[in-house]
């Protein structure tokens, strides 16, 4: 009996440790760093208001603080994740509904931290693990220009996470896990351009929140980690960074990096699905300098493609490809070409196209079901479009010409079955 | 078998041995033309060649519709005040300036119209609808269609759109989807409070008569607007000007 004692006592003593860490994991920086540690303030002057806009866009904040029609940085905007939809925080200073009442310092910490002001935690979905990288500076100047914003009185609407998912207490222990602030580390070795691209990258760009891969509880590698990963909900595959395979990285000369992201398109290559979001409402507004800083830092993590692909295409049935070439033949050619030459500018080759060739067929799947325009921007105002296919192509239709695109003029990707055009299919749908 | 030589015969073939050997014709320079019709494909793969209307008698004319309604249309899409997810999608990464574009494009096609397909419906509800189309329905409080989209029917520049020529299927489903607040217009919402004041049974009335009649000689929208004697429930946000100088502000 007193055996038993014991070890309930030990028990009980063993889970108020474990919770008075996981607290003091959370909200111990209250204690050791007291408000008026840092309290620089930054004058409202044209100049900070622009720059803090800047950084908005670098952020992308606008796009997921912003609700289909409804006014920008009024939050509201449902993210799904597969836990449930979080919905987005109004931006604008409305005392009641958004940041009217929030200090700099407040900011800060939701950006620093992921904690709102009055010490409650943020749902990851905000991805704190990057913005947590900017620094004190770069957020007061974001925090001064949204303050310049026309308030609107919008509530948040409550987030529809699973329960207990979206519950302090699980909040706390997930970020137990997988969230500590950061704070940026130059590497001394390195370029100035290199840093900043570093910085961009990790922080404000929060490039990995997508092409990191997520585990089951939702939490990328870190902010470092670029090895590519499945979207959940949106389906769509962020690829791998560092492979020259799955990109053209390394391979494709920096100014031609540098214009697909700021422009949608290099002539060759071309953004799609959520890049063309990003593309759109943030790489576009950075200065070259900026997103040349970028090209840099993500070339240099670019490491020599190992494993080595099998280019024995397996035999393709033959009716799967007289199917595939005759799908090609009516729907296709017109644009892309008979050698899926593609015409230079205007459509991507499809011949020798890494998108074309990914092991992760998602995006190609998603591309001719729902094709689309490109980003039209500054430097790519009027791109052409392609048609979209989810009425008018089946799955085996589908299955046949992807699989025909990844296997000719020289292309030798393995064959995609009308299983995974389904599934693909199933999953994407709006 | 006759093995006399023919020139013709001969020329044609070394002609056309020469062109296969061409280095050019394995792969001859691809011209694609740098021009909207080009770019607007994903549009008219299901509005139809040139934005004629799709086949399946859902996807609308683009083609000769002002182009003010068309990018009205494009940004109630973008704005989420229509709802179709494909469309979502195409307007999403476009630009204003690009949006207006792709309007002015399809609004300055003028093709001819197919003859409108005959009603099934019984003759008194085809006058029924006929009479709400022209003359509305004073008991209703419902105004006469042609008041805001002109006598002949056919819109009026710069922003409202034509009611012929239209599938009866997507006449039905506009109808529906502005009952069901599915479709909505820029604010103040003049579409929206006509279908509140529409009875159910006569949308059909309606959309039928409208789809069997035949297009004026002159389907063009009206250059000028017109300019209704309509309350203050009639404002229309997409078309500022139907209220401007006859209606009673």
């Amino acid at each position: 009996m007193n055996l038993l004692r014991t070890a309930r006592h030990l028990l009980l003593a063993g889970l108020a440790l474990l919770t008075t860490a996981v607290v003091w994991h959370n909200w111990g920086d209250l204690l050791t760093q007291p408000d008026a540690a840092i309290s620089p303030t930054s004058p409202s002057t044209a100049p900070t208001l622009q720059r803090g806009h800047y950084l908005v866009q670098a952020g992308n904040c606008i796009t997921c603080h912003t609700n289909r029609g409804q006014p920008p940085l009024a939050g509201g905007r449902a993210i799904e994740t597969p836990f449930g939809p979080v919905y987005s925080s109004n931006l604008t200073p409305d005392p009641d509904t958004g940041l009217g009442q929030w200090t700099a310092l407040d900011f800060w910490r939701a950006l620093h931290h992921g904690r709102s002001r009055g010490g409650r935690l943020l749902a990851p979905a905000f991805p704190y693990e990057h913005t947590s990288v900017i620094t004190r500076e770069d957020s007061d100047t974001m925090f001064a220009w949204l303050h310049s914003q026309p308030a609107v009185k919008q509530a948040q609407p409550a987030h529809g996470l699973t329960w207990p998912l979206g519950t302090q207490a699980a909040l706390a222990v997930w970020r137990t896990l997988y969230f500590s602030p950061a704070t940026f580390q130059p590497d001394t070795q390195q370029s100035t351009e290199w840093n900043r691209g570093a910085y961009l990258v990790q922080g404000l760009g929060h490039c990995a929140a997508c092409h990191s891969p997520r585990n089951a509880l939702g939490a990328t590698q870190g902010v470092s980690d670029l090895s590519g990963g499945l979207m959940p909900v949106v389906n769509w595959y962020a690829p791998d960074l560092t492979s020259d395979r799955e990109t053209g990285l390394a391979s494709t000369p920096l100014a031609d990096v540098v214009q697909l992201l700021r422009s949608g398109t290099n002539g060759q290559a071309h953004t799609s699905g959520p890049m063309s979001e990003v593309v759109q409402h943030s790489l576009q507004h950075l200065s070259p300098a900026d997103v040349q800083a970028m090209a840099v830092y993500l070339r240099s993590r670019v490491r020599p493609d190992t494993a080595s692909v099998s280019t024995a295409v397996r035999r393709i049935p033959s009716t799967v490809a007289e199917r595939g070439l005759k799908v090609y033949e009516r729907h296709c050619v017109s644009c892309h070409g008979e050698q899926g030459q593609g015409a230079p500018g205007i459509y991507p080759a499809l011949a020798g196209n890494r998108a074309v060739l990914l092991a992760e067929q998602t995006n190609l799947v998603q591309a001719i079901l729902y094709g689309g325009y490109g980003p039209a921007t500054a430097g790519h105002p009027r791109p052409f479009g392609m048609p979209p296919f989810v009425l008018e192509l089946d799955d085996r239709d589908m299955a046949a010409v992807l699989t025909h695109i990844r296997s000719q003029w020289g292309n030798a990707a393995g064959e995609v079955t009308p299983l995974q055009v389904n599934r693909i299919r199933a999953a994407s749908a709006q | 078998m006759n093995l006399n030589f023919r020139p013709w015969a001969a020329a044609s073939v070394a002609c056309l041995a020469a062109l296969l050997c061409t280095p050019g014709f394995a792969q001859k320079p691809r011209v694609i033309e740098d021009s909207m019709a080009e770019r607007t494909r994903a549009c008219t793969a299901c509005h139809g060649d040139q934005g004629r209307a799709g086949p399946d008698g859902y996807y609308p004319r683009l083609a000769g519709k002002p182009a003010g309604y068309l990018y009205h249309q494009l940004r109630n899409f973008a704005e989420g005040r229509r709802h179709y997810g494909l469309m979502i999608r195409l307007v999403d990464p476009l630009s204003d300036s690009y949006m207006r574009e792709i309007a002015e494009h399809f609004a300055s096609l003028h093709l001819p119209y197919p003859a409108p397909t005959p009603s099934q419906l019984k003759p008194e509800q085809l006058a029924r609808g006929q009479q709400l189309v022209t003359q509305g329905d004073r008991a209703l409080g419902l105004p006469a269609c042609v008041q805001c989209h002109g006598e002949r029917l056919t819109g009026a520049q710069p922003h409202v759109p034509g009611l012929l020529g239209l599938p009866l299927d997507y006449l039905n489903a506009q109808l529906g989807a502005w009952q069901t607040g599915q479709r909505r217009a820029h604010a103040p919402d003049c579409m929206a409070e006509v279908v509140k004041r529409l009875p159910d049974q006569d949308i059909i009335a309606v959309s039928s008569w409208l789809a069997s009649q035949p297009l004026p000689a002159n389907a063009s929208p009206a250059a000028q607007s017109p300019q209704p004697s309509l309350d203050a429930a009639f404002r229309c946000g997409s078309a500022p000007e139907l209220s401007m100088a006859g209606g009673r502000p």
